[in-house]
């Protein structure tokens, strides 16, 4: 296996497949990228690949810590020990030195790197996005220097990194790769990836990687066959038709949500709930279906818009409604052999949709509740159409057909919502943990449809 | 020019924006056969050993051996009181280690140690304060501090009230986790890197298990990536277990804790249980308070008593008290040993005297800012422990200062008038002031040592006790060497941390890393300069009392062109044979404290600050955002503004965490729920405030003290203060007057409840 590390090839072998990319870095000397974490949550791994985005060329900050080495194979990769040339310092380094951005320094190199990957995105504005930073913790600072340094950085400087956006980005093609310990194997197509796994339907599937690579880190899970789904085109599909939107299952949610223009609100404000802008650069909808977790935040986002799932064996292809898609806790629709596809959103979008998401950290926490609704109001101010979906109130993502059965038709009052506030409680059960007790939750499952209620009644003019 | 006070980055801020900053495990390419070490973890909260067995481990390919009890030559515990047994026999806490594999890779020592056989027989374990007090079990007190006869006072007073509040501990989350490797020197002596905070603490330790005298022990920390408290004690096990595992097999060990381990091995701040009463008359003036003050130790010492203590003292933050009763127990409980963190302990007892204010305000219908302004120290009053509060006028000024560059009026009209039209949005707003004492409150700490070094081509050798975790304490030493030395900053070279350079030193902590240090490194330079003054005389022609040292030239006072050059001194220096290395070494004067009588002066002065803090919060989830802080802080003449703001905003930021959204979870079995990065959620960006002005007291130099600086590590945090305050004045905007209860953290649940009471109080009002 090769990849470019600091624009020089280097060899990979013997190594474990479930090595990742940072232990391999700070085994080789790159001791700049630090694990803070190993898993995706600090940033202090931070290095960027050299990535075709939807504005060409890029580097895509990613954490170095959720990527298998052999993911790599083929990849042009640039840590921190890359970025000053001929002993000067690149910009963004330069802005954090001069703004006191960095006091114990360990988190410093990770925001380097989200810094110089932003500053150098071809179709960034011409004011810094600070969000793009939002996936580095710091412990020491409070971020306001780190803050002060990125505001001051003005569009890239012509040099040679700029250079390298001018030639296109390596192009993932198939790969295989084997130690003692395992395999990975990378399928180049739909066709080949379905062949394989109908022979070999134990084998792990990595997507993005930023659920499989935590489970190797932290719950030390070993699998000896590993088939990574990053150079499937089929999965990388982003298709508007009449009637519906096709969004492949492998397009990572940074991509799709820059080529996602005019998406209706709920995914608006889904985007940046969802993890981390770097995390958000390997994840994918695909990995978030596929992990089937009862607080992934995308199910009730596309519960609320009715959407379904495209999936594809050896024998074939259907689609499942995604309501019908969660069997149980971790448990999806998904056979033996099967992969998602895309996902498919019908059009048009439901007039009113929201999405929201309650837990102890306002950006990058995991829900406590997360809830997607839509709204379709007809005369007289009745309810004409609505979806209730919810994460983190039962073992599976569900939508409350019962409840939404009783709204339709009626007014959208606050009488109607009191009566729907009723029957969420006896709807659903959720359980007490750390991110927050049984009451809690059933109370957020009530009280987030009021504060929807609130909001769409002043937007419809009606008066509750 | 003046080198101290300038604006200069981090000393290292080029290596690490660079990577080349290397941190104790970026050194293990360094070594080659490098082993690594894993521990065996109890599956209990508090179990009887029955039985160990490695020998299944030993059979997993690339484990070299199983560190167990047998193989300590010495004394085999992490704490000179003996009571962190490395190998225990009784599992104190869910996850303590019970023994440890080294493997030839990280991964075979992981595989070994899930294959060594331990018996366990589970015993009941105590998991809460409450649970601790019903069972008596406690690992000190009752400590007590008291003026006056607070009970009568209390009986007395025209108005009472009693509260409780509760304040959950804080994970350090230092971003680089426990690291140390260590190998035996070429010398036969045992060499330990380690990310510590108390370098000769982790050499006194390593002796102690190895059996050693400390001679033969070094410890050097290069640096660490934080440390905030939790490096000033509980780095000492890895150590131990690195220089350990290097003297039996000979090899290098490192000892590295991913994050999940160091969350569930390592002590944290302590939880606190505080219940009051207050006695005060109708415009809130406090007469009589009594303060009971329970923490949660874990299970074992550690520093819980001193950190009791600190809560003790600063139970009074900025208020008198004319009657005023602190009592303190430290309760045992079957967790990690709680440890130092910034603050220690100060700030949980800050927190139950304003939560206290709070409800005295909101009980008799009183702004809360009026009726803390109304309870502050005046000049010439003295603490509780009887202490003079010296230039407490600061804290009225600072108060008066803030107030208008804040706009606190104007602010709390717009607040009541946008309440007014919100009916789902409530914004708050608070002011809440700081008082922190300075020094160590265990006197003998307050000393510290230095070693300065000049070469015969001028260049310079800085070193000290202090050990650089962030807070810039290598920054301002450099700034202190430069200044008193008269040479430019690059010709200085502060040297990494070692026991071998200067020994028997402090932790660096309780913030006073840069007036001891700093004082040490400036007596040594002091001693350097009086040395080369005679030298370079007879090179100028002036007498040596006329001579200057600036920015590494000497020359004759008023006559900077008649200048030689630094260099050329030190050499003539030389051969004239005279010393050009110095130690100096620094005792803060005039400390005291008895404990017993709970009286004396435990603190060589004061830092004083204050912040206004602005809220908006979500009725329908208790979520919520913060607006704008304003903070005045005193620095005094501010060594490094920088560093100096660094630590203020940071500080900031990290008790803000503490007191909204850091929430440690312990299970029924006593394992620790939130116990990973995906758990336990550090401010991130979402949690900075939208409008942060940060300014220094001016005028505010502290004599007696290097440069005329103050201490400003821990005091900020206490800031934060004011943002657990402004939220509660939200939660009030829901009812309609009263107080608010709520605990720590105010995560968006707790908030919601809080918000919850009032509007029923509120509902029950409206029904009557
Ligand atoms: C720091 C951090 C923060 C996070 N925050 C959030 C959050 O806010 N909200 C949230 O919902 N999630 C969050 N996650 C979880 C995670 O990012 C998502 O679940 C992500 O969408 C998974 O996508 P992936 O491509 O990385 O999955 P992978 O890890 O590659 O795969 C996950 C699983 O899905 C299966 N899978 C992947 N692709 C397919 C496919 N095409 N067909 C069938 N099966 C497939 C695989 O078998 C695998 O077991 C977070 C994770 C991290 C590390
Ligand atoms: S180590 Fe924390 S994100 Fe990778
Ligand atoms: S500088 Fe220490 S974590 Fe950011």
């Amino acid at each position: 296996m090769e990849f470019v590390l600091n624009g020089r090839r280097v060899q990979v072998e013997k190594l474990a497949p479930q090595t990742t990319l940072l232990d391999y870095l700070r085994a080789s000397g790159l001791t700049g990228s630090k694990e803070g974490c190993a898993e995706g949550e600090c940033g202090a791994c931070t290095v960027v690949l050299v990535r075709e985005g939807p504005a060409g060329t890029e580097y895509r900050g990613v954490n170095s810590c959720l990527l298998f080495l052999p993911m790599l194979a083929g990849q042009e990769v640039y840590t921190v020990e890359g970025l000053a040339q001929d002993g000067k310092l690149a910009e963004v380094q330069a802005a954090m030195v001069q703004h006191g951005g960095s006091q114990c320094g360990y988190c410093t190199p990770g925001f380097v790197m989200s810094l110089f990957a932003e500053q150098y995105r071809p179709d960034r504005g011409p004011e810094f996005d600070l969000h793009a930073l939002s996936g580095n913790l710091c412990r020491c600072t409070g971020y306001r220097p780190i803050k002060d340094a990125a505001l001051s950085l003005g569009p890239a400087p012509e040099d040679s990194f700029k250079a390298r956006l001018r030639e296109p980005a390596p192009v993932l093609g198939p790969a295989v790769y084997e130690s003692e310990q395992g395999r990975f194997v990378r399928p180049g197509s739909l066709e080949e990836c379905l062949t394989f796994l109908a022979l070999h339907p134990e084998a792990k599937l990595v997507a993005g990687g930023t659920d499989a690579v935590v489970e190797s880190n932290l719950q030390y899970r070993r699998w000896e066959l590993l088939v990574g789904l990053e150079a499937i085109p089929e999965l990388k599909v982003f298709e508007e038709h009449e009637d519906m939107l096709e969004i492949g299952a492998g397009l990572s949610l940074g991509e799709l949500e820059r080529r996602w223009k005019g998406a209706p609100q709920i995914v608006r404000e889904w985007f940046p709930l969802f993890a981390s802008p770097l995390i958000r650069n390997s994840a994918t909808l695909g990995g978030n279906l596929g992990t089937a977790s009862p607080i992934g935040d995308s199910p009730p986002m596309l519960l609320a818009l009715d959407a379904a799932v495209r999936i594809a064996g050896k024998e074939g292809e259907r689609v499942v409604p995604l309501a019908e898609f969660f069997k149980g806790y971790r448990q999806t629709a998904l056979g033996k052999g099967e992969v998602i596809v895309s996902v498919l959103v019908p059009k048009p979008f439901p007039a009113h949709s929201r999405f929201f998401k309650v837990a102890k950290r306002r950006l990058d926490d995991i829900s406590t509740v997360a809830a997607g609704f839509a709204l379709e109001l007809g005369g007289a101010g009745r309810v004409a159409r609505v979806r209730l979906a919810y994460g983190g109130v039962a073992a599976t993502p569900v939508r409350l057909f019962a409840v939404e059965e009783a709204l339709t038709g009626q007014p959208w009052s606050e009488a109607s919502l009191r009566r729907a506030q009723g029957m969420i409680a006896e709807a659903i059960k959720p359980i007490s943990d750390h991110r927050g007790s049984a009451e809690y939750r059933l109370r957020m499952a009530q009280k987030l449809l009021e504060k929807f209620y609130y909001e769409t009644a002043s937007a419809e003019g009606v008066k509750g | 020019m003046k080198v101290v006070g300038k604006a200069i980055p981090h000393e290292s801020a080029v290596e690490h924006v660079t990577g080349r900053a290397l941190y104790t495990d970026d050194l293990l390419t360094r070594f080659p056969d490098l082993l690594h070490a894993w521990p065996v973890l109890a599956p209990h909260a508090h179990a009887k050993v029955l039985a160990l067995d490695p020998s299944r481990a030993l059979e997993v390919p690339g484990v070299v051996t199983v560190l167990t009890a047998e193989d300590v030559p010495g004394v085999g515990h992490s704490s000179h009181y003996h009571d962190e047994p490395l190998f225990p026999a009784e599992v104190m806490f869910h996850g303590q280690p019970v023994a440890w594999v080294l493997g030839e890779s990280l991964e075979a020592a992981r595989l070994g140690a899930t294959r060594v056989e331990v018996e366990y027989e589970p015993l009941p374990a105590i998991l809460s304060i409450e649970e601790a007090i019903a069972a008596g079990s406690f690992l000190a007190g009752p400590l007590r501090l008291s003026r006056g006869d607070a009970a009568s006072a209390l009986a007395r007073a025209p108005r009472r009230l009693s509260g409780e509040v509760r304040i959950g501990g804080q994970e350090h989350f230092y971003l680089e986790t426990h690291a140390s490797i260590a190998h035996l020197d070429e010398s036969g002596g045992v060499m330990v890197h380690a990310s510590t905070q108390h370098p000769s603490e982790t050499q006194e330790v390593v002796a102690m298990v190895l059996g050693l005298p400390r001679n033969q022990v070094t410890v050097q920390c290069l640096r660490m990536g934080g440390g905030f408290g939790g490096k000033e004690t509980q780095a000492n096990p890895y150590a131990a277990i690195a220089a350990l595992g290097a003297w039996k097999t000979r090899h290098p060990v490192r000892v590295r804790l991913p994050r999940h381990l160091d969350m569930a091995l390592s002590g944290k701040r302590h939880p606190f249980l505080g219940r009051y009463e207050a006695g005060f008359d109708d415009e809130g003036r406090l007469l009589a308070v009594r303060i009971e003050l329970y923490s949660d130790g874990g299970y074992s010492l550690d520093l819980s008593e001193p950190v009791l203590w600190r809560a003790m003292f600063h139970s009074d933050n900025a208020y008198f008290v004319p009657d005023l009763e602190v009592t303190g127990h430290v309760c045992k409980t079957h967790k990690t040993s709680q440890t130092a963190f910034r603050g220690f302990g100060g700030p949980q007892g800050m927190v139950v005297i304003e939560d206290l204010l709070d409800r005295v305000a909101r009980s008799l219908g009183l702004p809360p800012e009026a009726v803390r302004e109304r309870n502050f120290y005046r000049e010439g009053q003295t603490t509780h422990y009887g202490q003079v509060v010296k230039d407490a006028g600061r804290i009225q000024a600072i108060w008066s200062e803030l107030k208008a560059s804040s706009e606190l009026e104007r602010r709390r009209a717009e607040v009541a008038a946008f309440n007014a039209s919100s009916p789902h949005t409530k914004r708050g707003l608070a002011i809440t002031p700081v008082k922190f004492g300075i020094s160590f409150t265990a006197t003998f700490y307050n000393q510290a040592g230095a070693l300065v070094l000049i070469y015969r081509d001028g260049s310079v050798q800085v070193n000290h006790g202090g050990t650089e975790m962030g807070q810039g304490v290598h920054t301002k030493v450099l700034q202190v060497a430069a200044q008193s030395l008269g040479v430019p900053l690059e010709q200085i070279r502060i040297m990494p941390t070692r026991t071998d350079k200067v020994p028997n030193t402090s932790a660096t902590a309780a913030s006073t890393g840069s007036d001891l240090n700093g004082a040490a490194v400036h007596q040594a330079c002091e001693i350097l300069k009086e040395r080369l003054a005679p030298v370079a005389a007879r090179y100028l022609g002036c007498a040596p009392e006329r001579v200057r040292f600036e920015e590494g030239r000497i020359f004759p006072e008023g006559q900077p062109e008649r200048f030689v050059p630094f260099a050329r001194v030190v050499e003539a220096a030389y051969l004239e044979r005279i010393p050009l290395f110095a130690q100096g070494y620094y005792r803060t004067p005039d400390l005291h404290f008895d404990k017993g009588k709970g009286q004396g002066k435990p603190f060589h002065y004061f830092a004083y600050g204050a912040a206004v803090s602005e809220v908006e919060v979500d009725g329908f989830t208790g979520e919520y955002r913060l607006l704008r802080t304003d903070i005045l802080h005193d620095v005094g003449d501010s060594l490094s503004p920088l560093v100096d703001r660094g630590q203020v905003e940071g500080g900031f930021v990290q008790g803000l965490g503490w007191l909204t959204l850091e929430e440690l979870v312990w299970d029924a079995q006593g394992r620790l729920a939130t116990g990973g990065a995906s758990t336990y959620k550090l401010p991130s960006w979402s949690e900075l405030p939208e409008v942060l002005n940060v300014r220094f007291l001016e005028r505010a130099a502290e004599p007696g003290v290097i440069y005329g600086s103050k201490a400003v590590g821990e005091p900020p945090l206490m800031l934060a203060i004011s943002v657990r305050e402004a939220l509660k004045d939200a939660v009030a905007a829901f009812g309609q007057g009263g107080i608010v209860e709520l605990d720590a953290p105010s995560t968006p649940e707790r908030v919601y409840w809080a918000i919850e009471k009032v509007r029923a109080r509120k509902e029950v009002a409206v029904g009557d």
